[in-house]
């Protein structure tokens, strides 16, 4: 039994069952299969994270970001500036307490250099309803290429805690034609 | 020599019980509880919370509720019991005194300090931060310090199991190697000490940083080590909750291993390779490459998982085997159909198998690729995954084994028999209704750890499609199924412990039942001819439910916008 020692002193000679041999053997090859297939996913798949990121002082991508807004704001909503920028170029998106910052205005089947950071604590972009979910820590610039290949609204949800507002901090995509 | 110790001859198994050792797995025993009591508690409220007709707390208690939720059950209660799990897997089932009967005291006051101190900070309201507590956001000191203290007193438990392995194989008190049971635990111990040196490497510094004596924490340095500890410490629970799976088919079937190789070898696997886990968190984060992220996050081409895999078929694989030996061998299935399906240990046990492997399992596969975790990082589909491991799968096992132990250590009989019965039907089906609309909830997108999904003080509106909201209609509602299952467990063991009819010292309990002799099976030699085609068929279905939600949700990462 299992909750006493072994009845064979030489345990490990013992033979194993064919049974157990082909479930390990199958199990084992499927692992494989999942293995390459992310490494296969990085050639053939489309959604793959780049992972190109610097270190940046938080006031530093602040001032990005508000660079971008001063040459490409087209209008406001709800106190947000809503901007435009030109396809391929830097888009920054700031996280703080509780705010996505700015709204952003891309066009559809283009790419952007998505830059994310945060001001202050740790927050989640979780782009809805397309359900993208990336992590932005503060002091780390993350760039993530995007292309949109849908037209409409987009909710940017925060999911990862940030405190007492953090189910207020809710922003915004737009993706038109 | 063997030194004289206190100890009484356990009339079902012939053992002797240290009394020292009793004593300790009574109480670390009777402190998980507690904990799992209030733990579970939090967890409901969180989970009344979540349900948007109900919406119970407001928001300051909501994310108080679930630091304390998350602390209490994943950390609190379950180690506990993993301590009396492994003084009963070295001294009892080993014949021996337990060692340092005096240092495993020590360490059970500085865990129940330690849990006290962070639970009454917490419950101060200035440190919800989560379990997680990510930097840069601070709690209070003393919520770092309680967590230190639990951690070197579950250290030093590991240190006692250790000595009492030490012990035991000197002073001769078993023969040849140590029970697979006992394996297990050592291999749960073994990656706990890994585990408590991760959180020290990162819970002092951040402890020192809270009073002020260190000037910044890295938050991605902080995230990679401080899931060293956070999911290493749950790959303790998985080594003991199988090691508890093998011990009660032992102990209900009189199942022996089909192969003690085998077995020993797929929890060799845990000890290498799950403590590569901490990268299933890493996966979104920035600046990481993706190098690492494939090598770690599969455990090094998945080797652990395969570890998992192979237990999935050699416990229930053995009971097969023993049930068939019993004469139940009609069709693929008598040996299931007639299982004690009555014995709340036996229905525990094998529901936790089931839904460890088909919920969690699966689900923690898929959302550790590489690239699928896009789709699922911190939605709601993360608590989804882990209820499905974590309490279908350990607390039910756990809960599952008391109904042995305490007839068996504290000397009582059950109490409130009918309740403890249906008891693993309600917590096991109500959790797997959890794990399962959570997992769906999160698939829709809704966040974790999120107190208001309608964003009614948003300043921009959004809305989660209808669908989300009757996930977490359902989750709520299988929410309460599963806290009504933990307070059967809670009232019938708290019940038993003090008002079960005391057994008389020589006096067998009903449980385990302890089969005769000639019920073990799989005589080496007989690999051969070893038939266990029902557990075969299992694993099939298994292995083709695997393989199809792994591509499906390949598909549903094709559809989103294009990321290089």
């Amino acid at each position: 039994m299992a909750i006493t020692p072994p009845s064979e002193r030489i345990w490990w000679r013992q033979p194993i069952a064919k049974i157990e041999l082909i479930w390990i053997v199958v199990a084992f090859l499927w692992g494989l299969t999942m293995f390459f297939m992310m490494i296969y996913w990085h050639g053939a798949g489309e959604q793959n994270l780049s992972n190109e990121a610097y270190k940046i002082k938080p006031q530093r991508f602040a001032e990005h970001a508000q660079k971008m807004i001063d040459e490409y704001q087209v209008g406001e909503e709800a106190g947000f500036p809503v901007v435009h920028p030109p396809p391929g170029s830097d888009v920054y998106l700031i996280a703080r307490l509780w705010q996505w910052w700015p709204i952003l205005e891309l066009e559809k089947d283009q790419s952007y250099r998505l830059h994310m950071s945060s001001m202050d604590w740790q927050h989640g972009f979780s782009l809805q309803p397309i359900n993208i979910n990336v992590q932005v820590h503060p002091g780390y610039d993350m760039v993530v290429t995007v292309k949109p290949d849908k037209a409409g609204e987009f909710g940017v949800v925060c999911n990862e805690f940030c405190g007492i507002g953090h189910h207020t901090m809710v922003g915004k995509i737009y993706v038109v034609e | 020599m063997s030194k004289l110790f206190d100890y009484r001859t356990c009339p079902t198994t012939g053992l002797r019980v240290d009394r020292a050792a009793e004593k300790l797995i009574k109480a670390n025993a009777v402190a998980a509880v507690v904990f799992l009591a209030i733990g579970g508690f939090f967890g409901l409220t969180v989970a009344l919370t979540r349900w948007p007709a109900v919406h119970f707390l407001p928001a300051d208690w909501f994310y108080l509720a679930l630091t304390a939720h998350g602390f209490d059950v994943l950390l609190v209660w379950i180690i506990f019991f993993e301590m009396a799990v492994l003084y009963f897997a070295s001294a009892i089932l080993l014949n021996s005194r337990l060692a340092g009967p005096k240092w495993a005291w020590a360490g059970f006051a500085l865990m129940l300090s330690g849990a006290l101190i962070t639970n009454v900070v917490v419950l101060q309201g200035q440190s919800s931060v989560m379990f997680t507590s990510y930097v840069p956001m601070m709690a209070e000191p003393p919520f770092y310090l309680g967590i230190i203290l639990f951690a070197v007193g579950a250290l030093i438990g590991c240190g006692v199991f250790f000595g009492t392995l030490v012990i035991a194989k000197r002073e001769k008190t078993y023969e040849g190697s140590i029970p697979l049971v006992t394996f297990g635990a050592l291999t749960a111990a073994i990656i706990a000490v890994f585990t408590i040196a991760s959180g020290a490497i990162i819970l002092i510094p951040t402890f020192l940083w809270s009073i002020g004596l260190v000037g910044h924490i890295d938050p991605l340095v902080y995230k990679t080590i401080w899931w060293a500890m956070g999911h290493s410490s749950q790959q303790i629970n998985v080594a003991a909750h199988v090691a508890v799976w093998y011990a009660i088919a032992a102990m209900v079937f009189g199942a022996k291993p089909l192969s003690e190789k085998v077995s020993r070898m797929a929890f060799l696997m845990y000890i290498l390779f799950l403590q590569l886990a901490s990268a299933h968190h890493m996966l979104v984060e920035p600046g990481i490459s993706s190098e690492w992220k494939i090598f770690n996050t599969s455990y090094a081409m998945y080797l652990a998982v395969l570890g998992s895999m192979v237990h999935g078929m050699t416990v229930p694989g053995s009971i097969e085997a023993a049930q068939r030996a019993r004469g139940l061998t009609k069709g693929m299935f008598e040996w299931l159909r007639k299982a004690p399906w009555g014995n709340p240990a036996f229905a525990g046990m094998f529901m936790s198998l089931v839904f460890f492997g088909f919920i969690g399992g699966i689900s923690g596969v898929v959302m550790g690729t590489e690239q699928i975790n896009l789709i699922m990082h911190n939605t709601l589909y993360v608590p989804g995954h882990f209820h499905g491991t974590v309490v279908a799968g350990t607390t039910l096992a756990f809960m599952a084994i008391t109904y042995i132990l305490v007839p068996l250590i504290f000397r009582r009989e059950l109490v409130m028999k009918k309740v403890a019965r249906w008891q693993p039907y309600v917590f096991g089906i109500g959790v797997a209704g959890i794990s399962i609309f959570m997992m769906g909830a999160g698939t829709l997108g809704v966040a974790r750890r999120h107190w208001d999904m309608t964003f009614a003080d948003a300043v921009l509106p959004f809305d989660y499609p209808s669908a989300a909201y009757l996930m977490m209609g359902l989750n709520g509602i299988f929410a309460i199924m599963a806290a009504l299952g933990g307070v059967m467990y809670v009232v019938v063991v708290v019940g038993s412990v003090f008002f079960g009819k005391k057994l008389a010292e020589d006096e067998k309990p009903e449980y385990p039942e302890v089969p005769p002799e000639s019920a073990a099976v799989s005589h080496y030699g007989s690999a051969e001819t070893l038939k266990i085609p029902g557990t075969a068929f299992l694993v099939g279905i298994f292995f083709v439910a695997f393989v199809l939600y792994y591509f499906v949700n390949w598909k549903y990462l094709s559809e989103i916008w294009p990321l290089s």
